[in-house]
């Protein structure tokens, strides 16, 4: 698309909004590189990250590009301090000149990206990122978790992309992907002032009403609003529980050494007591890991169609904005009698566009669906999986202790009684 | 419950060897009946049922309380085949407050078994501190059977009199013997010192002290734990809920969906029966807790004793010092009666005569006194030492095993976790 060439020294700070959405750092390290080396080969990178089912969406089709999203560091202008990290494709499309493209960019230009793709294709439903930052929640957000978190975000964000029959091969997308410096290329699109125009027309078209939304869509908004509430639901029920193990945690934490205490007042019992101690300690150990997976695989995954709702609720509001500007013109044309010819284009390409519109939606909309359900079913299995293996654990801990128990020589019936 | 495993009565089956801590109970109780010839060889006891009666009480208030059905039959009658009804009574917690009582006054060298707690302590938010309700009062029920029990296959407490007709008699004659206990209890409780304890007996109380401190910590680390515990569990059951919503909405995923929200139902009500199970370890734990007491008044009653034979022995010493000055006039420590000697001048050889013979008399009554309470204390140390060492095995072999029903429990709970959430997997997996 065409665009006006943009001074060098542009202070687009000023005019952009997406600057503050960025994340400034102001801790003392200038490095938080995890180290690890990046796998080379395609088939291992598909494994790397167990929430990405891409095989399963992709049906029978192999998949030719590999993003990762890795290695946050922190930069330090003279300006500000910001996270850069680095966005790795391996690739054997034709349309990209190289099979291998490392660049760095900040959350920044993911937005931008987004912005882009959104506005291309205004009624497909676009992949959430990550929020600027966790309000609830005692989530600092300089901390490495929260680093970390946001990288996985972005890294599944940027991979969605690549799924996307239509979005992937957006320009925007590559060049994303593919240039060093991003920044001449962030200053080219509608500008600030084109945007502001965008949403007060749809506020006022919001204000106005539409005359009917066609049935499916009514369905569509309905669902959207249904499931909004239960995926946040979801997402307050799981931080809940995630609250009461930590309290629960707690306790343990207490628990165990009261046998340890009692054991050095006993002779006989003194073993068995400290058994006791010794198992409780690994429950607690097992408790911990099961609210690591909650806190790492769960919960991203529910916040994550949290936003998606969000996103769905805007899409749909975008598509109602198109009927409405096409029903506006088009009554604008019934009650005129000037001008008749031109305006006649004019509404005939609203209607074109209203067509495109809700087709494109139409079509996303049961890939979108089939994406929800296999990530969330993966992340509930993932979870109860997890769940199992907890208690498998803790499982073995006890019987140890109980064989152990009963292999001493005063040992007999009541366990086998009471078992 | 008899010590006999599988016992003719259906009833009593059925109510009890149910929950593990009951049939801890049948196997301690096997092992002791083999042991000695105790009363419990003899008969069979239950605390059978407990029941509400209302009446008026001492200051003609009308109270609620709860009655208790002491059942017995004679084992031989069993042991024949035969299966008698049993001899049954109605007792309250109180009554068996007073036997107890009468109990540790009787046989002070004896660890007497304790009651289950008055008021329910240690509690967990869920589990209520009335002492009506139902749970509560069906736990004290056990506890006084396992009271009973322990009571009655003592080598010694087993063949007291009292303890029979408390069993078998309705009878007032517990309150007589209750005003002597309280003053002799209260006793237990001052504060004296003793120059030449048993080192064993000291040790020995050092020793209540930390178990009494290290249960009751544990038992309070136990219930925080529980507490949060169910808050755990019950948390899972909004899952239930709004997969049972969410379900509504959905095609492919609503039955999948649908059918994990049921077991995350299940799993969040699984956890009432999973703590009920845990409050009978408590249970057992807090026995020991109330037997650190039991076993501290021996020791200090051992220290009583003692304290009285040595304010015995040096009363006796001073009273021959007393007599040796009168007879040979020299007065080796300060009295005032050598003060008014030599301000007012001797006594009269008559008077000197007559209380020579009032300090014979007395240091007679002494040196009998002195041998009493030798003998008292010896008597108390020996059967003492040898109860104190009754009770040690009879704890580290009852505490091991609750140790291993925590185990057993907490293999369980596992188990049914494993159970639920596989289930809930392959719920899951049909989405």
């Amino acid at each position: 698309m065409s665009s006006p060439t943009v001074p060098a020294d542009f202070s687009g700070h000023m005019l952009d909004l997406d600057e503050d959405e960025d994340l400034e750092v102001f801790t003392k390290k200038t490095s938080m590189t995890d180290g690890s080396p990046m796998p080379n080969s395609p088939s291992s990178m598909v494994n790397q990250y167990g929430l990405d089912e891409e095989e399963e969406e992709q049906g029978t089709s192999t998949k030719d590009i590999f993003i990762t999203v890795d290695n946050p560091e922190s930069q330090v202008t003279a300006i500000e301090t910001f996270i850069m990290y680095r966005v790795v494709t391996k690739t054997t499309r034709s349309e990209f000149d190289s099979s291998e493209y490392e660049v760095r960019r900040r959350y920044q230009d993911f937005v931008w990206l987004r912005g882009r793709l959104e506005e291309s294709q205004p009624t497909l439903i676009v992949h959430p990122l990550p929020e600027k930052f966790v309000m609830k929640g005692m989530v600092e957000r300089f901390n490495e978790d929260f680093i970390e978190t946001r990288r996985k975000a972005l890294h599944r964000f940027l991979n969605k992309i690549s799924e996307h029959p239509i979005l992937s091969s957006s320009e925007h997308f590559k060049v994303f992907l593919t240039a060093q410096e991003l920044t001449p290329h962030r200053k080219q699109g509608p500008s600030f002032l084109s945007r502001m125009g965008e949403t007060v027309r749809a506020v006022a078209n919001s204000v106005r009403g539409l005359r009917s939304r066609p049935e499916e869509f009514v369905i569509m908004q309905e669902y959207v609003e249904d499931f909004s509430n239960k995926i946040s639901s979801m997402d307050k029920v799981t931080q809940r529980i995630i609250k009461e193990q930590k309290e629960y945690l707690d306790e343990l934490g207490q628990y165990s050494p009261t046998y340890t205490q009692w054991a050095g007042a006993e002779e006989e019992l003194a073993e068995p007591l400290k058994g006791m101690a010794g198992c409780v300690e690994l429950c607690n150990k097992e408790t911990e890991e099961l609210i690591s997976h909650l806190a790492d695989v769960l919960v991203p995954a529910l916040h994550e169609y949290v936003l998606c709702a969000e996103t769905l609720k805007t899409v749909m509001k975008r598509r109602d904005n198109i009927q409405a500007d096409f029903e506006s013109k088009s009554e604008a044309l019934a009650a005129k009698k000037v001008d008749q010819e031109a305006l006649k284009e004019e509404v005939d390409a609203l209607a074109d566009r209203v067509e495109l519109a809700n087709n494109a939606l139409k079509g996303d909309w049961s890939r979108w669906q089939n994406s929800m359900r296999t990530d969330l079913k993966s992340a509930f299995v993932a979870t109860a999986e997890k769940n199992v293996e907890y208690y498998e654990k803790c499982l073995a801990v006890w019987e140890r202790f109980l064989l152990s128990q009963r292999t001493e020589p005063s040992e007999e019936q009541a366990g086998e009684d009471a078992s | 419950m008899s010590g006999q495993v599988g016992t003719a009565n259906p009833k009593l089956h059925e109510k009890k060897c149910v929950s593990s801590f009951s049939l801890l109970t049948c196997s301690v109780m096997f092992q002791m009946v083999e042991e000695g010839s105790t009363l419990l060889r003899r008969m069979e006891i239950s605390v059978a049922e407990a029941e509400k009666r209302s009446g008026k009480n001492s200051v003609n208030m009308q109270e609620t309380f709860t009655v208790y059905l002491i059942e017995t039959r004679p084992m031989d009658a069993i042991a024949e085949g035969r299966n008698p009804a049993p001899d049954s009574l109605w007792r309250r917690y109180s009554e068996f407050e007073l036997l107890r009582n009468y109990l540790l006054v009787t046989y002070p060298f004896i660890v007497v078994p304790p009651l289950p707690e008055k008021r329910a302590e240690f509690v967990w938010h869920k589990l209520s501190a009335d002492n009506m309700d139902p749970d509560f009062v069906e736990r004290r029920r056990v506890g006084l059977e396992n009271f009973l029990l322990r009571v009655a296959s003592h080598p010694i407490l087993s063949n007291d009199k009292i303890l029979y007709h408390f069993l078998t008699e309705v009878g007032g004659s517990l309150s007589f013997q209750s005003r002597t206990a309280d003053s002799r209890l209260r006793a237990l409780s001052a504060t004296f010192r003793v120059r030449n304890p048993d080192k064993r007996f000291v040790d020995m109380k050092h020793y209540s002290d930390e178990l009494q401190s290290h249960t009751s910590q544990l038992l309070r680390a136990r219930a925080r734990v529980a507490d949060r515990l169910y808050g755990v569990y019950k948390v899972h059951g909004n899952y239930g809920r709004v997969f049972s919503e969410w379900s509504a909405i959905e095609k492919e995923m609503g039955d999948g969906l649908q059918s994990a929200g049921h077991h995350m139902d299940a799993y969040a009500a699984s956890i009432d029966d999973i703590l009920e199970e845990e409050e009978h370890y408590a249970d057992q734990l807090k026995e020991y807790l109330f037997y650190a007491e039991a076993l501290r008044a021996v020791c200090r009653k051992h220290e009583l004793t003692q304290f009285e034979l040595e304010m015995a022995t040096q009363d006796l010493v001073s009273k021959k010092q007393q007599r040796e000055e009168l007879a040979t006039g020299i007065v080796r420590t300060f009295s005032f009666k050598g003060m008014t000697n030599k301000l007012f001048g001797q006594e009269a050889p008559e008077q000197r005569e007559a209380r020579l013979k009032l300090l014979e008399e007395l240091i007679a009554e002494g040196e009998e006194s002195v041998k009493e309470k030798t003998a008292e204390c010896e008597e108390h140390v020996e059967g003492g030492w040898v109860d104190m060492q009754r009770f040690k095995e009879q704890k580290d072999k009852d505490l091991r095993e609750a140790l291993i029903n925590y185990a057993i429990m907490q293999i369980s709970m596992c188990k049914k976790g494993i159970q639920v959430w596989s289930n809930a997997k392959e719920c899951f997996l049909k989405m």
